[in-house]
């Protein structure tokens, strides 16, 4: 942690806040403007149903540690989510304001001010019952679903512990985004407060392998399955196998950790979900000459939301339309171009290269972002835990597997959403496994 | 817009006293000397009340306080200041100099001394000798000078009102002006008393008692003077409704009417325009010029010619009073008559407020249920508010991802969906206007009256009937 520390200033100048954080007296007077809505359309659309004007009103009236306490009893990850939530298509794109045609309010910005103020006073998590209890929980993962379920059963007495591969905890929260939306030191912080609940963090330990799933199952009474998305997928063309290829989410990583802290030519990067846009955006500004996303359909089929599309063009990303990538050059030296052909979509939508179209992007550098595939190898492992297109099946209220000693949510689940997602699903099952082992205990 | 070209003329004749328009300064801090009202006057206000002169003060330091709402400063202010605290010598000798230099502006000087014939008569002559076109008596000052025997002091006792504005008027040859204070139980008492003593004409009201606030760190009410604080005078746009009150209590009575200054939170000419209509023959205004300055006057001129134009009024006289006749006693109201809240759901941008109103505030006749089924009748058959926000809480939400939601994720609408467009039930609405105010949006509940087809009844009416043995 320490030499994270000191790595950060070099890549804080380069990823400053994209919403920078609210003065006090502009906080205010952004609170006041909410309505205070009846059963409000921002609460609906948040996954974890945060109070959305509850909290504003309290910061509106000087009560910062009630706003905090507010925010985070519907969502533990409350400060990250504030940062990295897409709030345009969530609370801010439900505001009523927009009726209105006035701005909506600034929900996420409004939210972080509350978190930070509670991290700055030294909030801690408030527990939901003075007992503890014998039950044991183990969460596979520390990511946000993890993390959520955690703190659900945490605080209400029962013995969690974690598991996660990676030093450090908080999964893609920590790894995985823009650090110009949540800065990884951030991300720890809010974590630190779950550790302090009394959550057991594991670090370094990978299910499935060393250790058995059937060690776990003899040693806790349940067990949630965060384990999120695995690897990206493979490129799968000639040259994919260049040292200077790399996947969009180690990129982001490594730059995140320090591992990275410049980057050198011209950048392609395949794909155009969110993720590539991010990583994109990162090349960048770690100081690439130009950074292209192929993509091989058109603008409206991108998977990114729109606002993140806005912002590549804003930080120079170039986008080529309906291009395919179809092989990575190298000479000695390593990547000198990627080759590509021209898309079209024919009749009933079927993408086909139109022939002859072959060109050469010349770059030193690729970036795959075109998606991750499940962890199926260790799933496959969860005894009696049923699967469907890669996803692990549960009971949507609950969380709860075909196994019913097997909980799950997040990624893994869901195929891939948002931190607040995994946190709505994380929240869901500790208090569905909460309610079980009460059951169970009476 | 009427087809003027020359603006009305805003000229008015006060209690005989002549001002180019009904703006005056109060007599307050904007009219310490004769330096600001010379520029005030260049401004264009039409008339200047002086700040009180007599016996000279000390005044604390600090001495105001306000409270700020919503994001708005000063909703209300409070000052704990005293009369002029400059010896009487020079502010005579600038009145002087001020009225040579302006002679169209009304310049009042504001007055105020110990409760004796003679120190009144010294005062009132050395005012008149200076040059003032009238004099105004301040028996409202709430604070400091009330503990010595003057200001309120004389303003809460009808006979003292009497006496003095008797006295004064032995002396006096300028119209005499009594300022009423609030700080009473009925208005009306004081100003029959200063009537009674002669005065030509009256200005309502003076501050309000109050405390704005207290320090939740120190637990020192503010303004803070050395760790202790005391009652202030409450002015601004938050005490408007009570001194328009007043002024149409005063008005209405024929024992107490007389020419009337309005005073109290007047900032702009639709301030104006109100004190004017109950009655006012000039309007008076301190706390919006100590936010924003003199400047004030140029859009309260502006505004209240373009209103006089576009209505037709050549003059303030052609509209001066015309709400009184439209104020009446609660006994005299159509008890027959009837409104219903009409929400325009094109308008609604569905945020409920109308909703929570009418149930926590209100009488429950509006509900949330456009798409679950009208179900008109008595409250019990209908979702609680409470039940309802625990639906939604329990619904499962997710941020919609394009690549993983392609037939449900469209481009945004803003449109309110109908579930959320709330429904008022006609039947049991009361007409209270409750949800209307608390509407956002402009024009979207409306009051639509609802004909009852019967006779009008006021309650006098309806219990004289009974008196007289019919039913009721």
């Amino acid at each position: 942690m320490q030499e994270l520390l000191q790595q950060k200033p070099e890549i804080a100048a380069i990823f400053a806040d994209l919403h920078p954080p609210f003065q006090a007296q502009a906080a205010v007077i952004e609170a006041d403007r909410c309505l205070n809505c009846f059963d409000a359309p921002c609460t609906g659309a948040c996954p974890t149903h945060i109070d959305v004007p509850r909290f504003i009103k309290k910061i509106a009236s000087g009560n910062l540690h009630g706003a905090a306490l507010g925010i985070l009893d519907a969502n533990i990850l409350g400060a990250s989510c504030a940062r990295a939530c897409p709030v345009e298509v969530l609370c801010e794109g439900a505001c009523v304001m927009h009726g209105l045609n006035q701005q909506p309010i600034e929900i996420g910005r409004l939210q972080r001010f509350a978190m930070d103020d509670f991290h700055a006073q030294g909030g801690r998590l408030p527990r939901k019952s003075y007992e503890n209890r014998p039950e044991k929980i183990a969460c596979i993962g520390a990511g946000p679903a993890s993390l959520a379920a955690a703190a659900e059963l945490k605080q209400r007495g029962f013995q969690v512990t974690i598991f996660d591969k990676h030093p450090l905890p908080g999964g893609l929260n920590t790894y995985g985004i823009a650090e110009y939306k949540l800065p990884l030191l951030d991300s720890l912080r809010e974590i630190e407060l779950i550790k302090e609940l009394g959550v057991d963090f594991r670090f370094g330990v990978e299910i499935g392998t060393k250790t058995s799933l059937a060690k776990l199952e003899a040693e806790f009474d349940i067990i949630f399955i965060g384990v999120g998305l695995g690897a990206m997928h493979k490129l799968a063309v000639t040259g994919d196998q260049q040292p200077r290829v790399t996947e969009a989410l180690q990129l982001i990583e490594d730059y995140k950790t320090g591992k990275t802290t410049h980057i050198e030519g011209k950048v392609v990067v395949v794909g155009a979900g969110n993720t590539a846009i991010d990583a994109a955006n990162a090349a960048k500004r770690l100081g690439a000459k130009e950074v292209s996303i192929l993509y091989r359909r058109t603008r409206k089929h991108i998977s990114a939301f729109d606002f993140e599309y806005r912002q590549a063009l804003q930080e120079g990303i170039r986008f080529l339309w309906l291009t395919q990538l179809m092989a990575i050059r190298a000479s000695s030296e390593g990547i000198t171009s990627v080759e590509c052909a021209r898309m079209e979509i024919g009749s009933g939508g079927l993408l086909r290269p139109i022939e002859d179209s072959t060109f050469h992007l010349e770059c030193s550098m690729v970036v795959s972002a075109i998606g991750q595939s499940p962890m199926l190898e260790l799933l496959a492992q969860c005894r009696d835990v049923q699967l469907q297109q890669g996803r692990v099946v549960v009971d949507r209220a609950t969380g709860q597997t075909t196994n019913p000693k097997y909980f799950a949510g997040g990624d893994c689940v869901n195929g891939g959403r948002e931190v607040v997602d995994a946190v709505a699903d994380g929240k869901r099952a500790g208090a569905a496994i909460a309610r079980l082992l009460e059951v169970a205990y009476v | 817009m009427s087809n003027y070209i020359v603006k009305p003329d805003l000229a008015v004749t006060f209690a005989g006293i002549k001002s180019p328009n009904p703006f005056w300064l109060a007599s307050a801090p904007p009219t310490n000397t004769g330096e600001q009202i010379m520029r005030a006057f260049d401004a264009g206000w039409g008339g200047a009340v002086w700040k009180t002169m007599g016996a000279q003060v000390t005044n604390t330091s600090s001495r105001y306080s306000s409270i700020n709402w919503n994001g708005q400063r000063m909703m209300g202010f409070s000052n704990i200041e005293l009369i002029s605290d400059r010896p009487l010598d020079i502010n005579l000798r600038e009145l002087a100099e001020v009225k040579k230099r302006y002679p169209k502006q009304a310049l009042i000087a504001s007055l105020m001394v110990e409760s004796t014939r003679e120190a009144w008569h010294t005062v009132v002559q050395q005012a008149e000798d200076a040059g003032a076109d009238g004099l105004e008596l301040n028996f409202g000052c709430p604070h400091g000078m009330s503990e010595r025997g003057m200001g309120s002091a004389v303003g809460q006792v009808p006979e003292y009102t009497e006496m003095i504005t008797a006295w004064v008027k032995e002396k006096a040859t300028t119209p005499v002006i009594v300022k009423l204070t609030p700080n009473i139980s009925d208005i009306r008492v004081i100003a029959q008393a200063a009537k009674r003593g002669g005065a030509d004409a009256l200005a309502a009201i003076n501050t309000i008692n109050s405390i704005t606030g207290i320090d939740l760190d120190t637990f020192i009410p503010q303004p803070n003077v050395d760790g202790r604080s005391t009652h202030g005078g409450y002015s601004g746009p938050a005490v408007k409704p009570i001194a328009l009150n007043m002024v149409q209590q005063v008005m209405s009575d024929p024992e107490s009417m007389l020419p009337i200054s309005g005073i109290g939170g007047v900032a702009t000419w639709k301030d104006a325009a109100e004190y004017i209509l109950l009655g006012s023959g000039t309007v008076q205004v301190c706390t919006a010029v100590m936010h924003y300055g003199y400047r004030i006057v140029e859009d309260m001129i502006d505004g209240l010619q373009n209103w006089m134009c576009e209505k037709g009024f050549q003059s303030i006289e052609d509209f001066r009073g015309l709400s009184l006749p439209k104020v009446t006693e609660w006994k005299d109201l159509n008890l027959n008559y009837k409104v219903v809240a009409h929400i325009d759901e094109a308008k609604c941008i569905g945020c409920g407020l109308c909703y929570t109103a009418c149930w926590d505030g209100a009488h429950q006749c509006i509900h949330v249920d456009r798409v679950s089924g009208p179900i008109d009748g008595p409250v019990e058959l209908h979702l609680k508010p409470s039940e309802i926000e625990a639906a939604s809480r329990n619904t499962i939400t997710v941020t919609p991802i394009p690549k993983l939601d392609a037939a449900s994720v469209t481009t945004p609408s803003y449109a309110t969906p109908l579930a959320r467009i709330p429904r008022v039930d006609e039947t049991e609405c009361v007409g209270c206007n409750l949800c209307s105010l608390v509407c956002p949006v402009d024009d979207c509940i409306t009051m639509v009256e609802v004909k009852t087809h019967l006779p009008s009844e006021t309650w006098e009416e309806r219990t004289a009937e009974c008196l007289t043995g019919k039913s009721c």
